[in-house]
């Protein structure tokens, strides 16, 4: 199983993304935020960091790099896509995900361990969680606050598409606590917090983000 | 050459923090009466003659802001 990694200028979590991919037992590939290739990857991730230097908005210049035009089309057509953090921010300006994402409330950076639950088990990205099990993994954004339309929300909560909660206090303002959705089909899945920090008791709080890899190589041979 | 302004304002319902920071600032500096800031981001384009309305609206609503969150307003000015 192949799984794309995506690199912008100002990634910085590629690596350990790959990392994660290969800890689940996939094989990462790199991919260049100038390709219009994806070079045959059963998925892709797009990591955390600061593409394009942020500029404009989170995501905002991102979404229109050419590896994105393949991402968009590969993604309308079910292939797995996760985005962390910055990675979120990039797939809800590319609209494959709905909401946005703005400056935490309290404005400061947050960075710490955070606890979330796990709010839907039938992702392409979360099978491997029991409903409801709570995971401890980093969190570490300036610009995290989930926000969308009343409507939105009720659509989101209704259809089960939050698939992870901020456990205990918010961290950054998001509305209805939402650490992370997935789009309609359960392909795509965006999260602030980062479950690829998270794969080995030896580098990170836990190994509770591992499960998210597993779960895609899981999703991926069945298909 | 046309110089275009873009204004770009978060939504009135969405929380802007960065305002709020300012606002509440502002009586520890001694200013009074101000009761809300909001703060958004002012773009200048120089641009050729031949781009018309329906292209710098697309620009202002596709890139420079982000609809789910933010309203705009472009306007032509006098260089």
């Amino acid at each position: 199983m192949k799984v794309g990694v995506i690199t912008f200028p100002g990634t910085l979590d590629d690596v350990d993304a790959a990392r994660a991919v290969k800890y689940a037992g996939g094989e990462a590939v790199s991919l260049w935020h100038a390709d219009h290739d994806l070079k045959g990857v059963d998925a892709v991730i797009v990591p955390g960091g600061f593409s394009y230097g942020d500029y404009l908005r989170c995501g905002a210049i991102a979404r229109f790099a050419p590896v994105m035009q393949e991402v968009v089309e590969a993604a309308n057509k079910g292939m797995p896509v996760l985005g962390i953090c910055n990675g979120f921010q990039i797939l809800c300006e590319a609209h494959l995900l709905p909401g946005a994402l703005i400056r935490n409330h309290k404005l400061h950076f947050v960075c710490r361990d955070q606890w979330l639950k796990v709010e839907n088990n039938e992702t392409a990205w979360t099978t491997r969680y029991d409903q409801g099990a709570e995971i401890l993994v980093p969190l570490k954004s300036g610009e995290g606050g989930y926000q969308a339309d009343a409507e939105t929300l009720k659509q989101l909560e209704g259809e089960g598409r939050v698939v992870f909660r901020y456990v205990g206090d918010n961290p950054n303002g998001s509305r209805n606590g939402i650490a992370g959705i997935t789009s309609a089909n359960g392909r795509v899945v965006g999260l602030m917090p980062h479950p690829e920090h998270a794969i080995d008791a030896l580098t990170g709080p836990t190994d509770d983000g591992l499960g998210m890899f597993l779960s895609l190589l899981d999703a991926v041979v069945s298909a | 050459m046309a110089r275009v302004v873009v204004d770009v304002m978060p939504k009135p319902e969405i929380l802007d923090p960065q305002g709020q920071a300012v606002a509440n600032a502002l009586p520890r500096l001694g200013f009074d009466g101000v009761t809300t800031v909001r703060q958004g981001k002012h773009f200048e384009l120089e641009v050729a003659d031949d781009v018309d309305d329906a292209t710098l609206a697309k620009i202002a609503e596709t890139f420079l802001a982000n609809p789910v969150i933010e309203d705009w307003v472009v306007r032509r000015v006098d260089a």
